[in-house]
């Protein structure tokens, strides 16, 4: 059943945690249980800050079924402060033009709503500019 | 091992084929490689098919063409690797042969787009990336490509007009094709006044999905018939490579690294190196692939496959031949099908049946096909005489 697919993922989609390899330190997103950078088993769970920069984006005009309604949409791969990157959209873009290098925060918005019957809302991270004036 | 060579190839036009179905299409191709191969019967089917169970409804494929071509009865298997899946079939055909457990291995790679129209289709193409973490996003296949050029043109400091080498090449090729989808040159002021699809990405930098249906007979030399004609190509190196499945887990999102070590072991299995080869049939799904596959495979250190195409390397007359017959980009991507159109078009060089786009003497080919950005890879090196 879907709705269990996006249940199992809530930690990730809403907050961010991955894991730490308890071997050599790697931070990992997704979690994904054998370290990449060690070969050894990685299950120990890592809250990630949501803070990183943009390594490459677009805007999607032809969006898969299910996204039509957020078209055109800015997604882009996002370099995590701890290292890992990640797939995300852009939000709260407003007049300020993205560049690579843009550092941005996670935020949580809507990422779908299944077309099914049961008109399931799918949440999770996106990605927004930190601005300037902020304070850090 | 058992030496396996090519000895029969069948190919439809790649197009809108609305009046045909999967199995018919399937067919067309299946009896021109039979036929071409001089009536020899296979022991085994592979078939390659990336999307059949999301655009056809159709899942089970290997039996039902096996079926569908009189076949029933042999041994019968789909082999499914996203963009790859063609090659990742012929492999399987090949395996099946150079381990001596079938005499005869038929191959088909076939794909059908048009059974369903506009957003379902990236919808579909989007269940090749990582569900969960890449397509959730609403990340499709070609806004993936668009990251890449993007990060490129950045690190490497390239304009975006390098990139029209590519479509050009394969337009002027593909006018030399009977089965190209697009059979008529662009020029470069083409491409550059084309309008933008996924920034920078052009709609000349995304080749086209459509239907299509090829095939290959393989067989140990001993079983050909006397005096066999056309010349039957050797297979001469084969290599499967997979990577992340999504592209944010590589640490070096630019360097296609399941395109290199294809290339490198498909190369030591032939004892050739890359640059003994005649043409290159690579993946130019999109034409940054093409440059990321240039430099994988060895012909451009990195960040400067774009000059190949600038100066013009690649065409027919060139140093290194690309998509000789078209690419994906003119001659059209039919998915599951394309990895086996790329062997057939090679095959075609290789005998001297290309026509106008014959390259003079062409003797050995490497052909690669890719799964998403890379994600797998899977590389030939065909040859022909001694
Ligand atoms: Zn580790």
């Amino acid at each position: 059943m879907e709705i269990s697919r996006h249940w199992r993922l809530r930690k990730q989609r809403y907050s961010l945690v991955g894991e730490e390899c308890p071997h050599c330190k790697a931070k990992l997103f997704p979690p994904r249980d054998v370290c990449p950078e060690c070969g050894h088993e990685a299950k120990t769970l890592y809250n990630f800050s949501g803070r990183g920069k943009v390594y490459s984006y677009t805007t999607v005009y032809e969006p898969p079924a299910g996204y039509e309604e957020n078209a055109p949409y800015t997604v882009a791969l996002v370099k995590l402060d701890e290292g890992p990157m990640v797939t995300a959209q852009l939000t709260d873009l407003g007049d300020q033009p993205v560049e690579i290098g843009t550092p941005v925060e996670m935020v949580t918005r809507r990422l779908r709503q299944d077309g099914d019957e049961r008109g399931l809302i799918i949440y999770g991270y996106k990605f927004r500019p930190i601005l300037a004036s902020q304070p850090a | 091992m058992v030496e396996v060579v090519i000895a029969g190839i069948g190919q439809t036009r790649v197009e809108e084929h609305w009046a045909v179905s999967l199995r018919e299409l399937a067919f067309m191709a299946i009896e021109q490689a039979q036929l071409d191969a001089g009536g020899l019967q296979p022991q085994v089917l592979y078939v390659g098919n990336m999307l059949a169970p999301q655009l056809s409804h159709q899942a089970h494929l290997a039996t039902l063409l096996a079926d569908f071509a009189g076949l029933t009865g042999i041994e019968a298997a789909t082999v499914e690797a996203a963009g790859a899946s063609g090659g990742a079939a012929l492999r399987a055909g090949y395996l099946a042969v150079a381990s001596g457990q079938a005499d005869v291995a038929l191959v088909v790679g076939v794909e059908k787009f048009t059974d369903v129209v506009g957003s379902g289709v990236e919808a579909a193409l989007a269940t090749s990336s990582d569900g969960d973490y890449e397509a959730i996003h609403g990340l499709t296949s070609t806004a993936q490509a668009a990251l890449l050029m993007r990060r490129y043109m950045h690190e490497f400091n390239v304009p975006r007009q390098a990139f029209a080498g590519f479509p050009v090449t394969a337009h002027a090729n593909g006018a030399g094709n009977k089965n190209a989808m697009y059979q008529k040159a662009i020029t470069p002021e083409t491409y550059h006044k084309a309008g933008v699809v996924s920034d920078p990405l052009n709609m000349f930098d995304i080749a086209p999905n459509a239907d299509g249906a090829a095939a290959l007979v393989l067989a140990r030399p001993d079983v050909l018939p006397p005096h066999a004609s056309p010349l039957p190509v050797r297979i001469a190196g084969s290599s499967s490579v997979s990577d992340t499945l999504a592209l944010h887990d590589r640490n070096d999102p630019l360097s296609f690294q399941a395109a290199r070590l294809s290339v490198e072991r498909a190369c030591q299995r032939a004892r050739i190196s890359p640059l003994q080869v005649d043409l290159f049939e690579l993946y130019d799904l999109y034409s940054i692939y093409g440059v990321l596959s240039l430099e994988s495979a060895g012909f451009a250190q990195r960040g400067e496959g774009w000059k190949l195409v600038h100066d013009d390397h690649i065409s027919l007359k060139g140093t290194m031949p690309v998509s000789t017959m078209g690419g994906l980009k003119a001659r059209g991507n039919p998915g599951g099908a394309t990895g086996i159109y790329q062997v057939v078009e090679a095959v075609q060089q290789l005998r001297g049946q290309a026509g106008v786009n014959q390259i003079p003497e062409a003797r050995r080919a490497l052909v690669q096909c890719l799964g998403g950005p890379a994600a797998i890879a899977v590389t030939h090196v065909l040859e022909v005489g001694s």
